[in-house]
């Protein structure tokens, strides 16, 4: 699974994007998150608080709920602000 | 006569663009209106009063192409528009230099001044881009503005 970080998020990983192994007993965003958050405490700063945060999979806006899988891209990444 | 498809133009591009070159390919037999929206570096920031230098844009490729392209297609299906071009650049861009154009051609004006208006509420609020602003002490990552979310609300059916 290929995530991708964008703006403030980014700098605070320290990676524009990364390639981890879904576990198998991963299967929406959310338990990613959780995942992500016990795996390294860098994280912790970026989920803490989930409603300033936007996903993608795929390219698509979605939602903590979402299913996904190991062929999928997610994204992470703060309210939009071009124009 | 009107084109059968719309004619949609899409650029996400560090290079500048040249409105008058951007109007002409709008413009086409039986138009009546083109309405053209400029996006330009402020020079200062009003809300942390601070001076801005410069500014870098960065976006997610792909997704930021979609994204603006459903918006197009939604504007299509609200009024009778002719062609639609957006252009956002991105990269390093300085004060006065132009950001962003958005272009709309209809056959009556009001059809093209509401979907320019239309397509820069949703591009400012759903379209995957960031802004950092840098001046000589440090980098500020441009935080979301609620006046934006609430300008989408004069669209809800």
């Amino acid at each position: 699974m290929i995530i991708k970080y964008f703006s403030w998020i980014k700098e605070h990983v320290g990676k524009s994007e990364e390639e981890i192994i879904l576990p198998n007993h991963i299967n929406n965003v959310d338990q990613l998150i959780n995942y992500l958050n016990k795996l390294d405490k860098k994280y912790n700063i970026i989920f803490e608080k989930k409603e300033l945060i936007k996903i993608a999979v795929n390219k698509t806006y979605s939602s903590f709920d979402k299913n996904i899988n190991n062929s999928d891209e997610i994204a992470f990444f703060p309210p939009v602000t071009g124009g | 006569m009107t084109p059968k498809t719309p004619l949609i133009k899409i650029k996400i591009q560090k290079e500048n663009f040249d409105v008058s070159e951007e109007t002409k390919v709008l413009q086409q037999n039986n138009i009546g209106a083109v309405v053209n929206f400029v996006g330009v570096v402020r020079g200062y920031d009003e809300k942390n009063s601070q001076i801005i230098n410069s500014m870098t844009l960065e976006h997610y490729p792909g997704m930021t192409e979609s994204e603006i392209e459903k918006i197009i297609v939604d504007c299509y299906n609200r009024w009778e528009i002719s062609g639609v071009t957006v252009i956002h650049r991105i990269g390093n861009l300085k004060p006065a230099d132009q950001i962003v154009f958005v272009g709309v051609s209809s056959k009556h004006r009001q059809n093209a001044f509401d979907g320019c208006n239309f397509i820069m509420d949703w591009l400012k609020t759903n379209a995957p881009f960031w802004k950092v602003e840098e001046n000589n002490f440090k980098k500020n990552w441009v935080c979301f503005n609620d006046s934006d979310k609430k300008a989408l609300k004069k669209w809800k059916k």
